[in-house]
């Protein structure tokens, strides 16, 4: 039920996206238009302007969806609500190389593996620290504290970096990076990559849904009900870690749709992880795909960086739905 | 049901437990007993296989632990840890649903059956009028009601239970371990419980097994081992003994007693 109405309202959000804009597209000519480009025509302005946007809604559709989920499985896996994709340093990993890559003026394509590749430094080195931690040994009682440790040390390190970048920086790449940095969508092509990587990363949490709650619920004594908890951490580590990296990658590091997200879902659904996943996946994709359309419309032709938006908007949603709690 | 041989447990280069064999029936209800530290939690831990044993062997059912299944396992024992987190706003309800985890292998969602099963469980700790509150919202007593609930709906022959008795009222103590107790007796399952609650020990153990914490321990049926002086000997501090109405009842004696009322 849930996840059918937000199905739907995903599906308006895109439709939405597709016909605002600077030009916007007439309702009447909607359906034509739909019509050409699932064809694969685009005959009339109407139809170009849908694919273009349509593709970059996509884009900001599966961006949101990853981060979201990512922000999920983080959360369980540190056993800790304020934690989100970034808590780990893996996004600040990806910065430090996509930031280097721009300081080089090196090519868009450079820059996204560049990115890539900070993330998967950063996954291997954490995973490298804090092994014994991930799988849960036995031994260890409480914790994650180690893992949420290493993380932070990581983040704080590459952001020293990533200052030292922004410093020596000329003013001509300036601008591109601090884009980068608050995470912005326009000129990220439609990409498969990322779609599967989410499609990937949703169907393992899927079918760990039910593990991810006794483990939100009884952290390592999930073991006397039957979980594997050391493989159940690892596997949330790297999936997390992956659609984190696939997310920075294609759009830089957006913020607050893996925190706020996933909060706002369990807010109004619950903490159950089989409800909880697939709606902060729709939600968070519907959420980036709005803000994506806010960001280039609110002051057209000028675009803004999307990542200001979601922040924007999300801390007074955040606020208000922590006080009614409160209340 | 559960036997260790030679078990030896050490924690940070101590030795807690030196060559524990320890045999462990169906239908007995066993206390461990001992000081703050002397590794009872530790030797609970190693019993529900959180935990490997530094040397020696634990079997249940004549199968080593480690060789089990981790699914079979969770439907042959359940744990009861001293304390627990609790980061998100889960009911009380779901925290006994998730006790049946190990019985629905491969669906999505929970069947009726293990409702009911979760209904009976909080109506057996006199908590079904919280089934729906925020874990995080429940008092302490409260909350370890709603913990052994999920205990008793993972329905399992052995139980393990560290400190069942902690943040119980006086009423809920007795009714609780009195629940424990009957469980043994008539449904013929086993239970291991640590607990600081001489006489509450006494009154429903069948088995007692005391620790001192150099490695020294002392197991056995309760009237052999709960003895005034082995009692003093092993909590480190001297324990007076008196029978009343047909119980014994123990208290620690005082030093200064006579003197104060002189």
């Amino acid at each position: 039920m849930i996840v059918g109405s937000l199905l739907l309202a995903a599906t308006a959000c895109l439709l939405f996206s597709g016909v605002t804009g600077s030009v916007s597209v007439g309702l009447a000519e909607l359906p034509d238009a739909v019509a050409q480009v699932l064809h694969g025509r685009q005959d009339t302005l109407a139809a170009s302007l849908l694919a273009l946007r349509g593709g970059r809604a996509l884009t900001a559709f599966v961006t949101g969806g990853a981060l979201a989920l990512a922000g999920v499985m983080m959360q369980a896996l540190l056993r800790n609500p304020l934690a989100d994709p970034y808590v780990l340093g893996i996004s600040a990993g990806a910065s430090v190389g996509a930031l280097f890559a721009l300081l080089m003026m090196a090519a868009a394509v450079v820059v996204d593996g560049a990115a890539l590749a900070g993330a998967v430094a950063v996954s291997m080195l954490l995973y490298g620290l804090a092994r014994r931690d991930i799988r849960g040994g036995v031994a260890a009682e409480g914790g994650t504290s180690t893992l949420l440790l290493t993380g932070v040390i990581l983040m704080s390190a590459c952001m020293a970096l990533v200052t030292l970048m922004l410093s020596i920086a000329p003013e001509g790449s300036l601008r591109n990076m601090v884009f980068w940095m608050i995470g912005d969508l326009a000129g990220t092509p439609l990409r498969v990559l990322p779609w599967l990587v989410l499609a990937g990363g949703l169907v393992y949490a899927l079918r760990s849904a039910r593990a991810m709650n006794v483990l939100a619920l009884h952290a390592d004594s999930a073991r006397t009900l039957g979980i594997e908890v050391g493989r159940l951490r690892k596997g949330l580590f790297f999936v997390s870690g992956v659609l984190t990296a696939s997310a920075v990658t294609n759009a830089g590091s957006i913020g607050f749709v893996g925190l706020i997200v996933p909060h706002a879902c369990r807010f109004a659904f619950g903490p159950d992880h089989r409800v909880l996943i697939p709606s902060a996946v729709l939600l968070g994709g519907s959420f980036l795909v709005l803000c994506d359309t806010l960001a280039r419309t609110v002051i057209a032709p000028t675009q803004l960086p999307v990542g200001a938006i979601t922040a924007l908007i999300g801390a007074p949603v955040f606020l208000y739905q922590l006080h009614q709690l409160r209340k | 049901m559960i036997t260790t041989q030679g078990l030896t447990l050490q924690v940070a280069g101590r030795t807690l437990v030196r060559e524990l064999d320890l045999t462990i029936a169906e239908g007995e209800c066993w206390s461990i007993i001992g000081r703050n530290g002397a590794g009872k939690s530790t030797l609970l831990r190693t019993l529900a296989g959180l935990r490997g044993a530094d040397q020696g062997a634990v079997r249940l059912e004549g199968k080593l632990l480690p060789d089990w299944p981790l699914e079979e396992l969770a439907r042959k024992r359940a744990y009861l840890a001293q304390s627990r987190t609790d980061a998100f706003a889960y009911s009380a309800i779901d925290t006994v649903l998730s006790a049946r985890h190990p019985y629905h292998a491969n669906r999505y969602w929970e069947d009726s059956d293990d409702h009911q099963a979760a209904l009976h469980a909080l109506a057996a700790m006199e908590v079904e009028h919280l089934a729906r509150r925020d874990v995080r919202t429940l008092s302490g007593g409260e909350r370890q009601r709603v913990a052994i609930a999920a205990l008793l709906a993972q329905d399992t022959p052995l139980l393990l239970l560290d400190e069942p008795a902690n943040a119980l009222d006086l009423a809920h103590q007795v009714s609780v371990t009195g629940l424990l107790a009957r469980l043994c007796r008539r449904e013929r399952k086993t239970v291991v419980m640590i607990g600081h609650d001489l006489n509450l020990a006494h009154s429903i153990s069948t088995h007692a097994l005391l620790l001192r914490g150099d490695g020294g321990w002392l197991a056995g049926p309760v009237a052999q081992v709960m003895q005034p002086a082995l009692l003093g000997d092993y909590l480190g501090h001297p324990i007076e003994m008196i029978e009343h109405g047909g119980r014994r009842i123990f208290i620690p004696f005082e030093e200064h007693h006579e003197r104060h009322d002189a």
